[in-house]
């Protein structure tokens, strides 16, 4: 079984029909790259995992709880969730180490000793052990996210969602980013990552998947697509984004 | 004749100045508590809260902003007797202090909770935080450091608006002015000392609510 299955997704915002039956199944240790125009559905897509947004029909389980069911309790499953957004979204009243303790302290319950031990790794994890004591103010953006997901990854999570995490970055500070993920990839995270970074989904991608207008509309091993795409969608997706 | 200035004539009267000083301090300071502490479930409620509550805690702050200070301290004062709630003057000054500045910062402490990104409470939903821990933890704090100075204002109008508590004789610093130049007629020397007062508490309470922010809101 998937570690998350997708199952005929749909979902609509008003008469706006952004998923059109979306079907998708992430094993344990896949890197999902999610790629496709903006307006596709990507975000949509991730957000609907975690419960952010509600579908309106089919089925999305994550490590076998439904989301959404009725028997879910949505704050168990979105502890197997971890998600990184594109504007980082730390708590501003907090230093770095405190952003990751926090959820670790009030959601898991842990003792302050230990949340604050777990803090330390995954801040040294992404790099930043020294930067513990800096609010998100102090921090350039490339660091700020890195705090978001060492924060994510406090809380054990089965799989990240990461949303164009490198898209609010100035050039120069994507790739301390990207390094970051693509160390998770290695050490078998499943991930699903929206991304622009079309090297990047074929260097650390298992999978690549392409929107389009609510669906997915092409699917398959990255390399193999990027050489040779079968629709012309994606065909003219990937040219854009060369040139 | 030109009037003379006999500020000594207060000087018998120095204990009943000191007395009034004292309980304007500590109404202020009971009813800042207690009304800041109103204020943050109001605005809790309102922005997360159910719709019903919500509403309901629109119609106070409506019906508190929109009439007068003495009017609410009369209703609780002689108004609530006929109901069966017999207050003492302090106890009816401190109450009818606590629901107005309730109101008030129920209104500026909700603006703080409202301008809360979006993304910040969604980054707390889904680090699998309950609504409330988002509130408590992630949503409040940053809220009050946004309208720390709204919110110091409002209590210190509410410091000077306490002066019509000598209406119900409760005797604050206004009480002991009225009482001071009706035993001495020195009504220019007595009210002139109790505005310098009201002056300097008002001085006193804006530096202390200064210190207090940047106390609370540690940040380079
Ligand atoms: N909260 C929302 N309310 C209304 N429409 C929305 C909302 N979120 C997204 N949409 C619409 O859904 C479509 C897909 O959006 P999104 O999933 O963000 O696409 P992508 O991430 O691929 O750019 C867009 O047309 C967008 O305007
Ligand atoms: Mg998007």
């Amino acid at each position: 079984m998937p570690l998350v299955s997708i199952v005929d997704v749909r979902k609509s915002f008003g008469s706006n029909e952004v998923l059109k039956g979306v079907s998708l199944p992430v094993e344990r240790g896949d890197v999902v790259a999610i790629v496709g125009r903006s307006g596709s559905g990507k975000s949509t897509l991730l957000r609907c995992i975690n419960g952010l947004e509600s579908h309106d029909s089919g089925t999305i389980t994550v490590d076998g709880l439904e989301v959404g069911g009725a028997a879910t309790d949505m704050r168990v499953l979105r502890r197997q969730v971890g998600m990184i957004f594109q504007q980082f979204n730390l708590f501003p009243h907090l230093t770095a180490l405190g952003n990751v303790m926090l959820a670790p302290r009030i959601v898991l319950k842990m003792g302050e000793r230990e949340a604050r031990d777990i803090a330390l790794d995954m801040l040294a994890k992404v790099g930043l052990a020294d930067k513990r004591d800096n609010y998100p103010s102090q921090l350039s953006g490339g660091q700020q996210q890195r705090v978001a997901i060492a924060r994510a990854l406090a809380m054990r999570p089965m799989a990240l969602l990461c949303d164009e995490i490198t898209s609010a970055l100035d050039p120069e500070l994507i790739n301390e980013v990207l390094r970051v993920v693509e160390t998770l990839a290695s050490e078998g995270m499943t991930l699903m990552l929206v991304t622009h970074e079309m090297r990047f989904a074929r260097d650390v991608g298992t999978k690549l998947v392409f929107m389009h207008q609510g669906r997915v509309h092409e699917e398959g091993p990255p390399k193999a697509l990027f050489a040779a795409p079968q629709t012309l969608e994606l065909q003219q997706f990937i040219g854009a984004s060369r040139a | 004749m030109i009037y003379k200035l006999q500020f000594a004539d207060l000087l018998p009267y120095w204990d009943v100045l000191v007395r009034g000083l004292a309980f304007t301090i500590l109404l202020t300071l009971a009813s800042t508590l207690s009304g800041v502490a109103v204020g943050t479930l109001g605005a809790s409620a309102r922005t997360f809260g159910p719709q019903w509550l919500s509403r309901l805690v629109g119609a106070y702050v409506e019906l508190i902003r929109n009439t007068p200070f003495l009017v609410q301290l009369f209703f609780v004062y002689f108004g609530l007797p006929a109901a069966g709630l017999k207050l003492t003057e302090t106890q009816a000054a401190f109450i009818a202090m606590t629901i107005n500045l309730g109101a008030y910062s129920t209104e500026i402490i909700r603006a703080g909770i409202e301008a809360t990104p979006k993304g910040v409470i969604e980054a707390g939903v889904s680090l699998a935080m309950t609504r409330l821990q988002v509130l408590r933890h992630v949503v409040l704090k940053p809220a009050f450091e946004k309208v720390w100075p709204a919110l110091a204002s409002q209590i210190i109008i509410v410091m000077l608006g306490s002066s019509v508590v000598s209406q119900i004789s409760a005797e604050d610093l206004t009480y002991a002015a009225n009482f001071i130049q009706s035993r001495n007629f020195r009504a220019f020397e007595s009210y002139f000392v109790v505005a310098l007062a009201y002056l300097m508490l008002a001085i006193l309470a804006r530096a202390i609510l200064r210190a207090l922010g940047s106390r609370l809101f540690p940040k380079a």
